[in-house]
């Protein structure tokens, strides 16, 4: 038996094919290394996201998250909900905090429940993989594994929105928090002075403003670069996308040159475990992080 | 008293013995500061270094101790042998801790400790030993002047602690403006809803307090004496005169609401409008039910002023915020949003202000749906049978208007404190005169006294900013500059029920310590306990006057000869008379022109060729000194050229220490001083702008003795200095050596 | 004019702050606000200018009834969800909510901007998350993409090409989904159920006319 197990809530993007299927392999070959047993709730759904607020209303939004509750509670008994992504958290999060102040919208969700023959006892604990990381193994612990440090490279923690706010990792500011670096650090590298560490990268407004949202990931990368970093890391899928994928846009419009490789941080972690260039996920890296795949190969 | 027998004591421990020499210092003590017994101990502090000096004192007759240890702050319950002169060297706090422990250093450092030795021999043979004031009052009865809530308070509080009360009321009932109220701004958890005004269970408890004797319809026709010996005349309503003795006095005589027929263009005097004390007198006829207006008509919709008259920038109106309006109307907002919540209450504020806990308050109320906006109101006006109030919106920036059956005027305090001296004595300079309309101003000033005080500086307390009776808000709260009387709530400063209960107990709990003083012969604050007090040596004093006008607190009164007259229990020991006085006679027994002369005197001062300078620091023991020693504390460095001498205020500053230091070959002298001016700290209130004041006359002196003005340096200092002093101190010894030594060496 | 306008209109006559406390979610904390504007000098969007009101003026204009404005202001579409509004607040209200709550309220209403581009992706990301359970990528960026017409469609198309390539090329981006394949819930049936009763409660709740 393992030594942790959870109902694994990997959403969306990390699905085969989708835009953060590398952060599911990471994690993956990560949490063999931790022997952590992560099992999927049967049929997940959507939770969401922020930006459905509009068309979703309040109601649907939240039934849509109790009935992965529902199924987390049912089929995996007694395990906490365990997300990557953060919106997926931030969401799920949210939803249980509301369900569980307001008797009306409890009941509520109970009868739309019903319509697909489900039903909530009590909400499981919704927990981001992170806290998993840090509150229930703890930082020696991820040293343990470590093979390979990641001595002398530089990366900018760049822990973004929203497993920072609103609710945060336990012990931590939203101003600055430190858990990124302290992973960065755990794993031999060097986590740089960023000073847009929780800067929003324009979330999804990169699909409808992208215009304002790559004015943002511009200072975002800008810093990263003004703080000595030779890569980003960060713990969110839309905020690994969007400080990714536009950089060759922002170098058009702005005329910079752009080019730092954004990793997420159990990518650096399987690496660090001795993991291949393929289990650390950095095929699905469309700006080659060439540095780490050099370290996988040696 | 006995013949005076010296002895010095130096102390090794806390690392003195290892960085400094004791045995020169024993024998600088025996030699040049002349003792008739030298000690030495390894640990003075302790049990049997304390037993050493106490058996000098029983046994071998010593009365004159010099204490070469620690700083005068510190260990002052194992040095404290109250029938002797003491004197403390300052080789802890002024000496090791403030140089470094270096071989380079070891030299100098070693010549401070040594000039400090001296200094504490020479100012102790200079000291007597302070008898006590013989002239003391020993009465122990309260007088509280003003029965509102702030008086009502203070009276119990005394009454608790054992003392007798004389409270004296001008109107008919006790109670105040608080007993007006429909209801208080909450004062406990949790803060959401207003709660009844307390006034009945108040009065109950001081009708049944045997301890408490309660005059009604009753103003001071005049209150004569000294802390402990006041005798008080009371005018009562059937025109009779009652005579009490009372040993310190609380003034607590509230305020009146500004009148809002000054503000016209606000509405004040119109039908529909009323300032927060009309309201609730609308809100106590409604009580709990529908307020309505003057003419009867319900009131479904009000908007509430904030500022009104007040925060005034014109000039025409209060200058000040008066702290209680915005709870005051959030508080009024809820009796209406109580009785009906469809009520539209709507308050204008620029800054909404909710001191204590009011933020709870100011959230429950956004709760109840009261509106606030944030809005300058600039007119209102009568519409139909309401009123249109003009307003721009500063949020939105735009000019609106809403209209309202009612508008509330949050104006402010103004404190009932008597005529303001400064102005009274000059109408009574014009009327002596011969000014006609001065004279009738000078008997109608006159007529709103509330202590009719037979004291030679005017009939009332003081007042500070705005006509308020405060003296030193940041440090001592209640504090007036008449000794033994304290004020209390918001005739001191603006305020709400809550300040004004805490101000009253902090104003009673003062008086019952100012008059145990004054029956012990002591002084009161900030010496408190000091039994030393001014005397002047008669034959030769030329009756100038400047001890009588200058003293701050009014002590000095003038007798039939025209000599200045100690009235010592008003006095507060700060030597500000010392200071003023041209042929310096005047001095205590334990701080005089003398005990800080002999000091001065007593340096060492090294020869020209020696570049090793000496500056002079007179420091106030107040704020200067103790961040001296704090710095110290901290290990903070500073040279080694200077030697300091506290002071009990620049006040108290001679002018000839300065130059009698100066001819003396000292290089530099350094003043530090609290701020003075409006925003003032000095402990003595006029202590250091007097003392900086006569200091700007050396200038002259100096130009005379062909010295440069930079020898002379005031500083401002505050208790918080703690870091920048050292470096300022620096700087200023660095600038001295660059001068140059003084030519006055060796003369 | 939409009926749900009228009748809420109608309804609340001239409370607008009223209105929006009963039918915006998290409506009820707008009269909390105390106008000290740190959620403005907090918002990322701010910087960028083209917002109509700052967050606390929004509320102030909610108080002041000014209903057309408010609703029809591009302000909260501009929410980029990264609640520092929300955990800087010192009333703690939740600004984040409340500004989607507003947008939500507007857009029912009908009264929300035209062709406002959040707008239309919080709809498409929403419908695409529904239909099948889970987030289609390539169905919801082709819809995003030809929202404004073919032709406008394949120029973003073009330009975000290299980008699309890339993602492909790292198979973070499946061609594939926009033909039938993608992730899709086994219970589509019980969550198309389940979502259906939950939009009839919600609006039974907020006394609307079922949509």
């Amino acid at each position: 038996m393992a030594r942790k197990e959870y109902a694994f809530y990997p959403g969306c993007s990390s699905q085969k094919g989708a835009s953060a299927s590398n952060y599911l392999s990471s994690v993956e070959s990560m949490c063999k290394t931790l022997d952590i047993k992560m099992t999927e709730i049967p049929d997940w759904n959507c939770c969401g996201a922020s930006v459905s607020y509009a068309e979703a209303g309040e109601l649907p939004r939240h039934v849509m998250n109790a009935r992965n509750f529902a199924l987390a509670e049912q089929n995996l008994p007694g395990q906490d909900i365990v997300a990557t992504c953060a919106a997926c958290w931030l969401g799920a999060r949210e939803s249980k905090e509301r369900l569980e102040h307001s008797n009306v919208l409890m009941a509520d969700t109970q009868e739309a429940l019903k319509e697909a023959g489900l039903n909530i006892k009590v909400i499981p604990e919704v927990r981001h993989m992170v806290e998993v990381l840090i509150e229930d193994l703890g930082y020696d612990e991820l040293k343990k594994p470590v093979k390979k440090p990641l001595d002398g490279m530089k990366f900018a923690g760049y822990v973004g929105c929203q497993t920072n706010r609103p609710f945060g990792i336990h012990g931590e500011s939203f101003e600055n928090p430190m858990y990124l670096d302290k992973l960065v650090e755990s794993v031999g590298a060097e986590p740089t002075q960023f000073d847009q560490k929780v800067t929003c990268c324009g979330g999804a407004l990169a699909f409808s403003e992208p215009d304002k949202a790559q004015a943002q990931i511009k200072d975002i990368i800008e810093a990263a670069y003004d703080s000595g970093a030779e890569m980003l890391v960060t713990p969110c899928p839309l905020c690994q996308a969007n400080t990714e994928v536009y950089q060759g846009q922002i170098n058009k419009k702005y005329g910079t040159k752009f080019n730092m490789p954004v990793l997420y941080y159990s990518q650096l972690m399987t690496l660090a475990y001795g993991g291949s260039a393929k289990e650390a996920g950095l095929d699905g890296n469309v700006i080659r992080a060439r540095k780490l795949e050099e370290f996988a190969a040696k | 008293m006995a013949e005076m027998k010296t002895a010095a004591y130096i102390c090794k421990g806390c690392e003195l013995g290892s960085r400094l020499d004791a045995a020169s210092l024993v024998k600088i003590a025996t030699k040049e500061g002349k003792m008739n017994l030298v000690r030495e101990h390894d640990f003075l502090c302790s049990a049997d270094g304390v037993a050493l000096i106490k058996n000098d004192i029983d046994n071998e007759g010593v009365t004159h101790v010099a204490i070469c240890a620690c700083s005068r702050r510190a260990k002052t319950e194992a040095f404290n042998f109250p029938a002797n002169a003491v004197s403390r060297g300052n080789l802890r706090e002024g000496v090791i801790w403030i140089r470094p422990d270096t071989d380079a250093a070891r030299e100098t450092t070693q010549e401070m400790a040594e000039d400090y030795v001296r200094m504490a021999c020479a100012e102790v043979k200079a000291m007597k030993v302070p008898e006590g004031n013989q002239n003391t009052g020993g009465v122990k009865t309260l007088l509280v002047v003003g029965g509102g809530i702030s008086g009502m308070t203070a009276a119990l509080e005394a009454s608790k602690a054992g003392y007798k009360v004389v409270l004296v009321e001008k109107t008919g009932a006790l109670g105040g403006m608080t007993a007006k109220l429909y209801k208080r701004i909450p004062t406990r958890e949790p803060f959401k809803a207003p709660e009844d005004n307390g006034i009945a269970d108040l009065v109950a408890q001081i009708e049944a307090d045997a301890n408490i004797k309660v005059y009604l319809n009753a103003t001071l026709a005049k209150t004569s004496g000294a802390p402990g010996r006041f005798k008080v005349e009371i005018a009562v309503e059937s025109g009779s005169v009652a005579t009490e003795d009372v040993g310190a006095i609380v003034q607590a005589t509230g305020f009146t609401p500004y009148d809002m027929n000054k503000l016209p263009h606000l509405g004040g005097g119109q039908a529909n409008v009323v300032d927060q004390a009309g309201l609730e007198a609308l809100a106590k006829a409604a009580n709990g039910g529908p307020i309505k207006r003057a003419d009867g008509k319900e009131v479904k919709s009000v908007v509430f002023v904030q500022c009104a008259g007040q925060r005034d920038t014109s000039g025409e109106h209060l200058q000040y915020c008066s702290g209680h309006c915005c709870n005051t109307s959030i508080k009024q907002a809820m009796y209406f949003k109580d009785s009906n919540p469809d009520i539209d209450t709507v308050v204008l504020f620029t800054d909404l202000r909710t001191p204590g806990n009011g933020e709870d308050f100011y959230r429950s109320a956004q709760n109840k749906g009261v509106i606030f906006s944030k809005g300058v109101v600039s007119n209102v006006s009568a519409n139909g049978g309401g009123c249109k109030v003009k307003f721009k919106d500063l949020i939105l920036n735009e000019e609106t208007e809403t209209d309202a059956d009612l508008v509330v005027l949050a104006t402010g305090m103004v404190p009932t404190s008597g005529p303001d001296l400064d102005a009274l004595s000059e109408a009574t300079r014009a009327a002596e005169g011969g000014d006609e309309a001065a004279k009738e101003q000078v008997v109608q000033m006159k007529s709103k006294s509330v202590l009719n005080l037979d004291y030679r500086q005017g009939p009332d307390i003081p007042q500070f900013k705005h006509g308020f009776n405060d003296s030193h808000f940041i440090c001592f709260p209640y504090e007036t500059r008449r000794t033994a009387m304290y004020a209390a709530g918001p005739v001191r400063r603006p305020m709400d029920t809550v300040q004004a209960v805490e101000d009253a107990t902090g104003a009673a709990m003062k008086a019952i310590q100012a008059m145990e003083n004054a029956g012990l012969g002591k002084a009161a604050h900030p010496r408190a306990g000091d039994l030393s007090f001014p005397t002047a040596r008669l034959e030769g004093c030329t009756q100038c006057k400047r001890c009588t006008v200058e003293c701050p607190f009014g002590a000095i009164d003038e007798d039939e000869k025209r000599f200045p007259l100690f009235n010592e229990s008003r006095c507060r020991r700060c030597g500000t008379c010392m200071g003023a006085c041209p042929v310096r006679v005047i001095s205590f027994e334990n701080y005089s022109v003398n005990t800080v002369g002999a000091q001065i005197k007593a340096v060492d001062i090294p020869d020209e060729f020696s570049e090793k300078p000496r500056v002079l620091i007179l420091a106030c023991e107040n704020d200067a000194y103790p961040a001296l020693d704090m710095a110290g504390m901290n290990r903070y460095e500073y040279d080694a050229f200077v030697r300091v001498i506290p002071v009990r205020c620049l006040g108290s500053v001679n002018t000839i220490w300065i130059t009698d230091a100066l001819n003396s070959g000292y290089d530099g002298v350094m003043l530090m001083g609290c701020k003075h001016g409006e925003e003032y700290q000095c402990h003595f209130v006029k202590g250091s702008e007097l003392g900086r004041y006569r200091m700007s006359k050396v200038y002259d002196t100096l130009k005379g003795m062909n010295l440069e003005e930079e020898r002379l340096m005031d500083l401002e200092v505050a208790i918080t200095d703690i870091e920048t002093l050292p470096k300022k101190i620096n700087d200023y010894a660095a600038k001295i050596v660059a001068m140059g030594a003084s030519p006055f060496k060796g003369l | 004019m939409s009926d749900m306008n009228q009748q809420m209109t109608a309804r609340y006559k001239n409370n607008f702050l009223k209105e929006i406390e009963e039918q915006a979610e998290m409506g009820d904390w707008v009269k909390m606000c105390m106008q000290c504007g740190v959620c403005s000098g907090s918002c990322p969007t701010n910087f960028h200018g083209g917002w109509d009101h700052p967050p606390q003026e929004l509320f102030m204009m909610i108080r002041a009834g000014k209903r057309d404005e408010v609703l029809s202001s591009n302000s909260m579409w501009q929410c980029v969800s990264c609640y520092n509004c929300y955990v800087r607040c010192p009333r703690k209200v939740p600004i984040t909510h409340v500004m989607h709550g507003l947008a939500e309220y507007a857009y029912r209403l009908g009264k929300a901007p035209k062709g406002q581009p959040t707008q239309h992706l919080s709809k498409t990301f929403w419908d695409n998350a529904t239909k099948y359970g889970r987030v289609n990528e390539v169905k919801l960026t082709q819809s995003l993409y030809f929202k404004d017409g073919i032709g406008s469609g394949i120029k973003k198309a073009l330009e975000m090409q290299s980008m699309a390539l890339g993602l492909v090329k790292a198979k973070r981006l499946n061609p594939m989904e926009a033909v039938g394949g993608g992730h899709k819930c086994k219970d589509l049936k019980g969550i198309h159920a389940m979502l259906a009763k939950a939009r009839e409660l919600e609006a039974k709740r907020k006394g609307r006319q079922p949509a």
